[in-house]
């Protein structure tokens, strides 16, 4: 369903929906998976993105996502400057994600590092500002952005998602969509639960606390 | 949203109201809010498209290439054409204002791509000032625009990537020309008129910009786009109908752009992009960006 308000937005730092403020949406979700401002970073960019990502400032509308800018903002301009004043290291690179009319041209991988804990994503700028995230630590996902979305990794065990469904709905939260992905039976289960409401941080510590859960993190409505 | 403008016409009509209410009230009913947020989520939107405007006429911004700034100003103090003193050279020169904000890494509202941002605010504001309309009208004919984006979306495309610049530049022209003829006093059905009429002449229209950067031509096809949508507006409030209804319009646009070689679509492999000069300028200008960043 197209609304209104997609069309006429968004508001953004140009030049490019796609590979600016979709670039930057990207980042900002990435920052969600390690709970903050990554103190380093490894993008890959793959395609189109690698082509004629630094014509576009796709490079500083990661950096910038990575810092916590939304794609409306005008530091954006000068995100690598900020970056390296703020003494954090980012590496971008050129890469080949997979073959061309498979992985889509507008892509970057995310590899990032804050506090001990570490991160991979893989993610795609759609168009229009739109961005789909296909990967997280190496299992197969799907995170529009468009909700308040929490991603987390739990042992395989009975009655998990009962058990986390019970504790965002006692944090009065409406779950939109879940989805559980797993490597194998028995392995570990990759959680992905987008919510219309945004979870408080109790809710997420609430699921961190659960004996079998190994992480959580909430990441950012980044959608229109 | 409606998926037909026809539809939407057909609605307005019946109610005697506005295209503009009724795409207010259907988007309210889809997304679960009020129409005062919604209102109050595009007057900020018309806030942005003002400011890229007053920024861009300024003059003093270039492109991360270098390819593209200036011009807009040009048209404020150059040397005066036949236009001078009309609206017409007004929204030109504002057209082009809001793209170079666009490629100069500054605010502006997608309105329905960065690419095609400059045509809408171009044609709204400029007409708006000509004619001292107030910023109710203005908001209700960016949702008048909404409608009509929205309608091309689903049933084409409004991605250069996907159906060439007549997806951008073209669907913009149909969105500011549907919106400014009701804006203007024109009924729901002289603005379907205005949609057909703006959108027919951008059909083809490829996507090829130098490099793939959101700059040449793109600058200058906002304005070109903005000068159709004048051209639309006039004749539908003169009476003027187009006897393909906007709907086939529109999908004959998506037709095309389906059917449309893949480098004429953002690729910057064909078109303006492939020209000899179009080749050597992508090939000086990346190398500057890259010294300009390192």
């Amino acid at each position: 369903m197209v609304s209104l308000l997609d069309v006429i937005g968004p508001v953004m730092v140009g030049p490019s929906s796609s590979h600016t403020a979709g670039a930057c949406r990207l980042g900002l979700l990435a920052r969600g998976l390690v709970g903050g401002t990554p103190p380093s970073a490894l993008i890959e960019l793959h395609g189109s993105f690698a082509r004629t990502g630094e014509g576009h400032g796709t490079d500083k509308a990661i950096a910038g996502g990575l810092m916590g800018f939304r794609p409306d903002d005008e530091r954006l301009r000068d995100a690598l400057d900020i970056m390296e004043r703020e003494g954090l290291a980012y590496t971008f690179e050129k890469t080949k994600l997979g073959e061309e009319g498979e992985t889509h041209p507008n892509t970057v991988r995310i590899t990032l590092e804050r506090g001990g804990r570490r991160a991979v994503m893989v993610g795609s700028s759609l168009g229009a500002g739109r961005i789909l995230v296909t990967e997280i630590d190496g299992f197969p996902v799907e995170v529009h952005g468009n909700y308040h979305t929490i991603v987390l990794v739990a042992e395989d065990i009975k009655g998990s998602i009962a058990r986390i469904a019970g504790i965002l709905a006692d944090d009065g939260v409406n779950i939109a969509n879940l989805r559980l992905t797993r490597k194998q039976r028995g392995g570990d289960a990759f959680m992905v639960i987008e919510a219309d409401d945004q979870p408080e941080e109790k809710a997420r510590d609430d699921i961190r606390a659960l004996p079998w859960v190994k992480y959580a993190y909430r990441l950012d409505k980044v959608g229109a | 949203m409606y998926k037909s403008l026809a539809d939407a016409i057909r609605d307005a009509e019946a109610r005697g109201t506005t295209l503009a209410t009724v795409a207010l009230d259907v988007e309210a009913r889809d997304q679960g809010r009020r129409v005062a947020d919604i209102r109050a989520a595009l007057a900020r939107a018309l806030e942005v498209m003002r400011g890229a405007v007053r920024h861009g006429l300024t003059g003093d911004l270039r492109s991360a290439s270098g390819l593209v700034g200036g011009d807009a100003a040009k048209l404020r103090t150059g040397p005066p054409g036949p236009l001078a003193g009309t609206p017409f050279r007004d929204v030109l020169a504002r057209a082009l204002a809001v793209q170079e904000v666009n490629a100069a890494m500054g605010v502006i509202v997608a309105a329905p791509t960065a690419g095609g941002a400059g045509v809408l605010p171009a044609v709204l504001l400029g007409l708006a000032d000509a004619r001292g309309i107030g910023d109710d009208a203005l908001i209700d004919a960016l949702a008048t625009a909404g409608l009509i984006g929205a309608v091309v979306a689903e049933r084409a495309s409004l991605s250069g990537a996907e159906g060439g610049c007549q997806a951008e530049t073209g669907a913009a022209a149909g969105m500011a020309a549907g919106a400014a003829t009701e804006m203007l006093g024109g009924s729901p059905s002289q603005a379907g008129h205005a949609v057909a009429l703006a959108q027919q002449g951008t059909l083809g229209l490829v996507c090829d910009p130098l490099g793939g950067l959101v700059e040449l031509p793109c600058v200058f096809r906002n304005a070109t786009g903005a000068a159709i949508a004048l051209a639309a507006i006039e004749m539908a409030l003169a009476g003027i109908t187009f006897a393909i209804p906007a709907d086939e319009v529109i999908d004959t646009m998506g037709e095309i752009g389906r059917s449309m070689d893949v480098r004429y679509r953002e690729t910057a492999g064909g078109g303006l992009a492939a020209t000899p000069t179009g080749r050597r300028l992508a090939r000086e200008r990346l190398v500057q960006i890259r010294k300009a960043d390192g």
